[in-house]
């Protein structure tokens, strides 16, 4: 039993955990790519459908005005949750991807240029390595990207010596998706900032699972999904500081970013309407502030207790595989719930289809990490990750599932 | 005590392929290689070939190696796929590529219908897990490269 909160008290609001998948109760392991719902997040939207929908901004008529109160509530839980101080500080993207995007199109291009550089890591989600690749392209700029020490964290050393005045941004992941390090962001955006650089902090891992205040670490730019966080998929935020999204160029044109429209030429909205062209994901932005409510309710740092209780447990059961490796750090101070691992017998699409026999859902594969599986010497890994609902008999099953499919493969006997 | 579904999928024979592959080795010379790799999982196959003419100009496979890296089902199925293509004419190869094609990727229809490939029969179960369905047909698209002489990487994506 979990020593932080009631986990079968919180598995009862999420309907999907009832499934059975092949026979057995479903026990899901692939959190870091997307989590499942509790009934207030989808009732939340079936209640905007049946009550609310309405276009926003545009209408004098009550359900507009309903509808846009509903947005907007659900943007101020959002700044809340952050820590941030001002609501127009969020700007609602797709998520992660779309939030990183917009950051390279609107601040990138025009605030680095030849012979700049630009710092990322060897553990960053192709979203926060590709779009820098073009970035760096386009403008002559030099993609500077820092390795990782033996046990996959963030070599610190190297990361000093790529952060010099040539530098315009350091983007970097908080939480590692495929190896599931924590990096000290807060010193790496003083070390960004000593030189003058901006630092855009990639969330999609760490805004989900512990407290992240936008203030404390003075990050320039926070971008993550909500669809990993209980919310519904299609929605994510881009934070950035206020002075500097003014500074912005917009990212996309079309309704409601502008604020005055010529045959010839137009002027752009305040932030945050200024990057939200066209109309919003208004339902799905009212059911990440559902989820936010969820979320807080819970308690974040329970959240994290939580999982450092899991990942401590699993990592301890998984140390009876000698012929697994498994990735990244040992110490759960410094590491999310996500447990990667690989073995030379068998290769990861087969224990994910028995795992998955098992009703265990777990994913297997590069992780959109590319270049950080290839720095590995390996093409894959199977890739186990928690979340609130997770339970110690789950990671039992897990262990007990892969030490068949080890037994499996090295005898041929079953 | 795995799952019971899944001894359709790695039957004996696909294990003891997926473990010890048979001309698991690249040949000296070849007349031809493809190079095949699966995006979605990183795995990737070469397949190297040694064709001669025939007095009656018939292209055989006179030699096939490949090499890999892989799960067990593209490994054993690159394995078998080469034991059975080898000394076979090119149009037998095309023609067994189509009826294994057909076999994973269409799991109602009957094995009867497939009774010509002999010990590929054992991948049929393949058909049943639609995710795997790639790994066991990447071998077979760097083939059918190869015997084009097509010198792209065959993508299965
Ligand atoms: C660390 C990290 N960054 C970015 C992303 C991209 O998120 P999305 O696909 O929701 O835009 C992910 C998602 O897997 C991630 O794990």
């Amino acid at each position: 039993m979990s020593k932080v909160f009631d986990v079968n008290k919180i598995r009862q609001d999420f309907p999907i955990l009832d499934r059975t998948i092949n026979g057995n109760n479903l026990a899901y392991l692939d959190n870091a790519s997307s989590s499942q719902k509790p009934r207030d997040v989808i009732q939340c939207l079936v209640d905007y459908y049946e009550n609310y929908n309405s276009n926003v901004h545009r209408g004098v008529h009550t359900l507009s005005m309903e509808a846009t109160d509903l947005y907007e509530s659900a943007r101020g839980k959002v700044s809340n949750f952050l820590g941030a101080t001002d609501p127009n500080t969020v700007v609602w993207t797709r998520g992660a991807t779309e939030a990183i995007n917009l950051v390279a199109f609107s601040w990138g291009f025009k605030n680095i240029g030849a012979g700049d550089a630009i710092v990322v890591s060897q553990m960053e989600h192709h979203s926060n390595l590709v779009t820098w690749q073009l970035v760096a392209t386009r403008q002559k700029a030099e993609l500077r990207v820092v390795p990782l020490t033996e046990n996959q964290t963030l070599d610190m050393e190297s990361l000093a010596d790529s952060i010099d005045e040539k530098v315009k941004l350091v983007s970097i992941c908080h939480a590692s998706n495929s190896v599931g390090s924590i990096n000290p962001v807060k010193e790496i955006a003083r070390k960004a900032h000593e030189v003058g650089a901006k630092i855009l902090i990639d969330g999609a891992q760490s805004v989900p699972h512990m407290p992240v205040n936008v203030i404390d670490l003075d990050c320039d730019f926070l971008a993550f999904s909500g669809h990993k966080m209980l919310a519904p998929m299609g929605i994510g935020v881009l934070y950035a500081k206020q002075e500097i999204l003014e500074s912005m160029e917009p990212f996309m044109r079309g309704g409601d970013m502008v604020l005055e429209v010529w045959n010839d030429k137009a002027t752009w909205n305040s932030i945050p309407n200024k990057f939200e062209a066209g109309t919003p994901n208004v339902a799905d932005a009212i059911g990440l502030g559902a989820a936010i409510d969820y979320l807080t309710e819970i308690g974040m740092d329970n959240i994290r207790a939580h999982e450092i209780e899991l990942t401590d447990y699993a990592l301890q059961k998984f140390n009876q595989f000698e012929e697994l490796d498994v990735y990244g750090p040992t110490d759960t101070s410094i590491r999310g719930g996500i447990l990667p691992f690989h073995s030379e017998y068998v290769h990861p699409h087969d224990i994910g289809t028995i795992l998955d026999q098992e009703g265990i859902a777990i994913r297997t594969g590069h992780h959109c990490t590319m270049p950080l599986m290839r720095s590995l010497g390996i093409s894959a890994t199977a890739r186990a990750s928690f979340y609130i609902y997770n339970t110690f008999d789950e990671i039992d099953r897990l262990v007990d599932a892969i030490e068949h499919t080890l037994r499996y493969f090295s005898t041929g006997k079953k | 005590m795995l799952g019971s579904g899944l001894d359709d999928l790695y039957q004996e024979v696909v294990m003891d392929h997926g473990s010890n592959p048979r001309n698991m080795n690249r040949l000296n010379d070849p007349d031809s290689t493809a190079h095949g790799f699966n995006p979605f999982c990183g795995d990737i196959v070469d397949v190297d070939l040694i064709l001669n003419r025939e007095g009656n100009d018939i292209e055989i496979i006179s030699d096939i190696g490949f090499h890999g890296k892989g799960c067990a089902i593209s490994l054993a199925s690159a394995s078998m796929m080469t034991e059975a293509v080898e000394g076979q004419s090119v149009n037998q190869a095309n023609k067994i590529f189509a009826d294994f094609h057909s076999m994973v990727t269409n799991k109602n229809v009957s094995l009867d219908n497939y009774n010509n490939l002999g010990d590929l029969e054992v991948l049929s179960g393949v058909a049943n897990y639609p995710t795997r369905i790639k790994c066991a047909l990447l071998g077979w698209h760097t083939l059918i490269a190869a015997l084009k002489r097509d010198t792209n990487t065959v993508k299965t994506e």
